[in-house]
């Protein structure tokens, strides 16, 4: 079942729009979004909820549409940004008071639990924690008022690897029952090698691609070879660099069989990302 | 999970690195016969690899009859008999020789050649 169904989600900036974005995440699920700074990734997110207004388009969040059931699917998400600055010369506890107003699923044993296991210390004010205890704290609260999906803008960003490894191994207990699912933004794509299940692309407020992350890989090859191999391949390459050996290039995996003598490599989900940025705009 | 151990930066891909060392684990008898393999999300979490990616490595081990799916309570070791044992381990030996072969053909290398190299470093 999609717990998530964007479609053709539209928003004008005067300088940047957010073209027509859609793709689903299904239940018990990890996907990561990823793209270049400026993308649209922050946007996206904070179209679905509303916290901008998009033109057009439609989001439906446990198959309820978010411009009718709004409140009702709010109850039931937990979601995090990267700016904290409204309660951050607040304490935890401050802040908790608050929040469990709003929700009345919320489980205060969890919420006891959570603190613990997490280590945070409820007297502390936001700005005195360390992002990854800021997120872990995100989290607490979600989990809390039993969210069934994590919406997390960059919640790795600042994090060391050790804590950026904790973080993902949290993630991927929290769906291994199947029933929650999180979708989560970032540029640091060794994230999502270790836990995503799928990938959405977004460039300059496109989608380029959303797949499950081994269909995402699978569907692109790197090539190589010597200038002259270059000049018969280059219209079908995403884009290309020269060295003094000849060419490295991206190109889809449906393409290749035209070229049957060219040394090709699988990518990392950086080759694709970073090929895609150096592509034109007409990618 | 013991004995399992998959690399994200190998060319292979991860589902088929797992299929391969459970179904030689199974072939060498290291994963008991009707035993309880872990659930796949368990296995992802622990693997610290996608869920999907499980459930492409299983389904494939089901498909080539290593395990069976008990609906509701999990997958579980098949029963191979000792024919059957030496028939998986000859179609395994048989797809990773293909794709050495085809290597070594690529470097121009004949079979009388390919035949020292084993008499010497085998």
């Amino acid at each position: 079942m999609s717990i998530l169904e964007i479609k053709g989600l539209t928003k004008t900036y005067p300088k940047f729009t957010l073209d027509h974005v859609s793709f689903t995440l299904e239940e018990g699920y990890i996907m990561g979004f990823i793209g270049a700074n400026g993308a649209g990734k922050t946007t996206t997110l904070k179209s679905m909820l509303n916290l901008v207004h998009p033109e057009d388009g439609s989001v439906k969040i446990f198959g309820m549409d978010m411009k009718q059931k709004e409140r009702e699917i709010k109850h039931r998400i937990g979601f995090m940004f990267g700016e904290t600055a409204f309660y951050s010369k607040r304490k935890l506890k401050q802040i908790t008071s608050v929040v469990k107003g709003f929700y009345q699923t919320w489980d205060e044993s969890m919420y006891q639990d959570l603190l613990v296991k997490f280590d945070l210390d409820e007297d502390k004010k936001l700005e005195q924690l360390s992002q990854g205890m800021r997120v872990k704290y995100s989290i607490t609260l979600a989990l809390s008022h039993q969210a069934e999906l994590l919406i997390l803008d960059e919640p790795t960003t600042g994090l060391d690897p050790v804590a950026r490894d904790e973080l993902l191994e949290l993630f991927q207990e929290l769906i291994e029952n199947g029933k929650r699912s999180i979708l989560f933004s970032t540029h640091i794509t060794s994230d999502l090698e270790k836990c995503a299940d799928y990938i959405t692309f977004i460039k300059k407020g496109k989608i380029v691609e959303t797949a499950t992350k081994d269909d995402f890989l699978d569907d692109y090859r790197v090539v190589s070879g010597t200038e002259e191999e270059l000049q018969s391949i280059q219209k079908d390459l995403i884009a290309f660099k020269k060295n003094s050996f000849g060419f490295n290039g991206l190109i889809k995996t449906v393409k290749l069989d035209k070229y049957p003598e060219i040394a090709h490599a699988n990518p990392s989900i950086d080759d694709i990302m970073i090929y895609y940025a150096k592509a034109g705009d007409t990618q | 999970m013991k004995n399992i151990q998959v690399s994200t930066t190998s060319k292979k891909p991860i589902y088929q690195q797992l299929f391969e060392q459970i179904s030689s684990n199974i072939i060498r008898g290291d994963l008991k016969t009707d035993s309880l393999l872990p659930s796949i999300r368990t296995a992802a979490k622990e693997l610290r690899i996608s869920v999907i990616t499980v459930k492409k490595a299983w389904e494939e081990l089901e498909q080539k009859g290593f395990i069976y799916t008990i609906p509701g309570k999990g997958c579980f070791i098949a029963k191979l008999t000792e024919h059957e044992k030496e028939k998986k381990k000859e179609e395994q030996i048989l797809s990773r020789l293909k794709t050495h072969l085809s290597y070594y053909k690529s470097l121009g290398l004949q079979k009388e050649d390919l035949i020292d190299y084993i008499k010497k470093y085998y």
